[in-house]
């Protein structure tokens, strides 16, 4: 098939932008293993509440410093609501929800987590730095869905 | 339908769609405004959070579903008409269009009594009244019932041109059809075999994870759908109203076929997020996504290539001098090309929503709806409603009224866009979620610093609106009181290649169809059956509105 030259000129351009950006991806997640959330685990999200992992919400402090944060988002709140981590990480996040599917987004950071019922979702990140952070639900839950939120404070800091 | 359509008019069914899309396009845009309004943190009567989650779903149903569905079913049936110079079964197109009605109908009257804000992506365990899902598949079965006299009058056409090229127009919204039934497949299943059953409590409970798997088989060929006969208007009618040629026929085509290859196994992307879905899976979706980049890079180059053609036949030379000489003063040309503009950067930010790992910036935050309404909410619609200044004399034999206004409606469109989705790109990267009725956090610190772009972002929603009202006066005005004139012909762009050799290969849809499927199987056939076959609970509906 005949294609004028600057035309493919052109497509060669932008078959080398496509294979870089595609190049970029592959090497983040195989040199520096940056993959989304993709935690595959199933739970009954009617028995959230009194299974042994999920009726306790809490934060755990190991002795190195990480943290591990169970946790459940339910119409319209998050438990705990108060999270307290000594150090920026590593922080591993369980969450899962017993109604609808709530978004669990740390403000300021790429923590975006979605908290779908009969599903547990894991993630371990470690934050750039210390301070206060704001937690959002971002995915639309009901009438009070924009009143959903929950405190993140990373280091020695004096939140609430 | 004489009460919507003139009994002389050979295109009684083409205006009837426009008129359902429009109609459905100004109740969107009510909503719309009201939105705005709210977000504006106006001490306004209705501004409460039960009318501004129903509107977020009235809009987005009316506006993604309706609006684009009935007006892509009205130009399909146009270019029929036209390029084949027949349509097989128009009976049946009016029996699909108003099953369409009756299911829009539903849907609207379900969403707006409050029973069903759901918002347009309905995710499950969030349930609505049954009737807004069953509302849906009519409006769908009916846009399938097009699809069929679509393929029927381009066979017909086969029968007795057998070794002709298919006329490009015809080949894009063939292209479109394709798209449409492998799109509406997903959706189907989730609808017919999971959510309509549950919301009538046949089943007691629904897997999230599966519903939203085949939502989005079904949710990122959607924008395909919408996108695909804007390009049809930019490749095979732009180049004729400006006086130009079409630079590449052959490229058009390919650009086509790319489309109908992998427009569906790539819905992933919008799922980076969830669990349940393993990582190696997103990443294969990271892939077809990105080869779709590919054709709308032809494109760029095709349509500015064909639009210097143009230029440098009306006499414009030098490097830039031929942009000057291209028709500003129509409105059609004005709303394309700022179409363009707008989805050169959607288009960008979509490669940034794609990328497997950047997403989390981004994901269900104000970004997002900054992204769609550039692609979807400019270069779709802009373009669509431009191309009703060009219909509209060509269809009802009437000259534009106000052509002024009809002028500056794309400029006012583009001014509020820029407002509007640059905000909402800017405070998404803050953090800003998307859909929240109020972003204020409890005066939290990070989310004071978005205030005052929100409030921009509101007045770009109302330059938005008034965008709105001046193209349905100039719409309306001209359908009821313009002057009597001979109707213009429909014509399409010539192309410079030679469009009379044998049908290319780019033409044989059933060889494409096939691989198509091939892909579709190969993307999704193991990781749904992953999903099927482990231990999974399900969820019970919830209705919190």
């Amino acid at each position: 098939m005949k294609i004028d030259l600057y035309e493919r000129i052109w497509l060669w351009i932008a078959t080398v932008m496509i294979g870089s950006f595609l190049a970029a991806i592959v090497l983040g997640a195989t040199m520096n293993a940056v993959h989304p959330p993709s935690h595959v685990e199933t739970i009954d999200p009617t028995t959230v509440r009194t299974s042994s992992e999920f009726s306790r919400p809490r934060v755990e402090i190991n002795d190195d410093g990480s943290a591990l944060v169970v946790g459940v988002a339910e119409m319209f709140d998050f438990e705990p609501f108060l999270i307290r981590v000594p150090s920026l990480g590593p922080i591993t996040f369980r969450l899962t929800s017993p109604d609808v599917i709530h978004g669990f987004q740390i403000v300021g950071t790429n923590v975006n987590l979605t908290v779908t019922p009969g599903y547990v979702i894991e993630t371990t990140v470690t934050l750039p730095k210390a301070g206060e952070y704001l937690i959002v639900c971002n995915e639309y839950c009901g009438l009070s869905h924009h009143q959903m939120t929950a405190r993140l404070i990373v280091g020695e800091g004096d939140g609430p | 339908m004489s009460a919507i359509a003139r009994p002389d008019s050979p295109y009684r069914l083409e205006i009837s769609c426009f008129a359902v899309a429009i109609g459905a396009f100004g109740l969107g845009a009510v909503m719309a405004v009201m939105q705005a309004l709210a977000r504006a943190d106006l001490d306004v009567a209705f501004a409460s959070a039960k009318v501004y989650y129903l509107s977020v779903t009235a809009h987005g149903v009316l506006m993604a579903l309706v609006f684009t569905t009935f007006f892509i079913m009205g130009l399909g049936f146009l270019f029929a008409r036209t390029s084949l110079g027949r349509l097989a079964g128009e009976s049946w197109g009016w029996y699909g269009f108003i099953l369409g009605c009756v299911g829009t109908a539903i849907t609207t009257v379900a969403i707006l009594s409050g029973s069903s804000t759901v918002l347009y992506t309905f995710y499950p365990p969030l349930m609505a009244h049954p009737s807004f899902y069953i509302g849906a598949t009519l409006l769908v079965i009916g846009s399938w019932i097009w699809c069929g006299v679509m393929i029927a009058s381009w066979r017909a056409w086969k029968r007795e041109h057998g070794s002709e090229p298919t006329p490009l127009c015809m080949h894009g919204m063939l292209a479109t059809v394709i798209i449409w039934i492998l799109a509406t497949a997903g959706l189907a299943a989730e609808v017919l075999g999971l959510l309509i059953p549950w919301s009538l409590g046949w089943v007691e409970r629904i897997d999230p994870i599966l519903a939203r798997t085949l939502f989005w088989w079904f949710g990122h060929p959607l924008t395909y759908f919408w996108l695909l006969p804007a390009y049809v208007l930019w490749y095979t009618v732009i180049p004729e109203i400006t006086g130009g040629r079409l630079f590449s026929d052959k490229l058009t085509r390919v650009v086509f076929v790319i489309f109908i290859l992998f427009s569906t196994p790539v819905g992933f992307h919008h799922q980076f997020t969830d669990p349940g879905i393993s990582s190696g899976w997103k990443l294969v979706h990271t892939f077809t996504t990105y080869s779709i980049l590919f054709p709308s890079f032809v494109t760029a180059f095709t349509v500015i290539a064909s639009l210097e053609i143009a230029g440098r036949l009306r006499g414009g030379d030098g490097l830039f001098g031929w942009l000057g000489k291209l028709p500003w003063r129509d409105p059609f040309f004005v709303s394309v090309a700022l179409a363009m503009l707008s989805f050169a950067v959607g288009g960008f930010g979509g490669a940034i929503n794609a990328a497997y790992a950047m997403n989390t910036a981004v994901h269900n935050t104000a970004w997002i709806q900054g992204h769609f309404h550039l692609t979807v909410g400019t270069a779709v619609t802009l373009s669509f409603m431009g191309s009703c200044y060009w219909l509209l004399p060509r269809l009802t034999g009437r000259a534009l009224v106000a052509p002024k206004l009809a002028l500056a409606q794309p400029y006012l469109w583009f001014l509020g866009m820029i407002l509007f989705s640059g905000s909402s790109h800017i405070t998404g990267l803050m953090g800003q979620p998307r859909r929240v009725f109020s972003s204020s956090f409890f005066g939290d610190e990070a989310a004071q610093s978005w205030q005052f772009l929100t409030s921009l972002s509101a007045i770009g929603g109302v330059v938005l609106f008034v965008s709105s009202l001046l193209f349905l006066m100039v719409v309306g005005g001209t359908y009821g009181w313009g002057k009597r004139i001979d109707a213009p012909e429909v014509r399409f762009a010539v192309p410079l290649d030679d469009d009379s050799a044998p049908a290319p290969v780019w033409d044989r849809f059933g060889l494409w169809v096939g691989i198509a499927v091939l892909l579709i199987v190969l993307a999704y056939a193991y990781p749904i059956y992953e999903l099927l076959t482990m231990e999974r609970f399900g969820s019970p509906g919830f209705k919190p509105f």
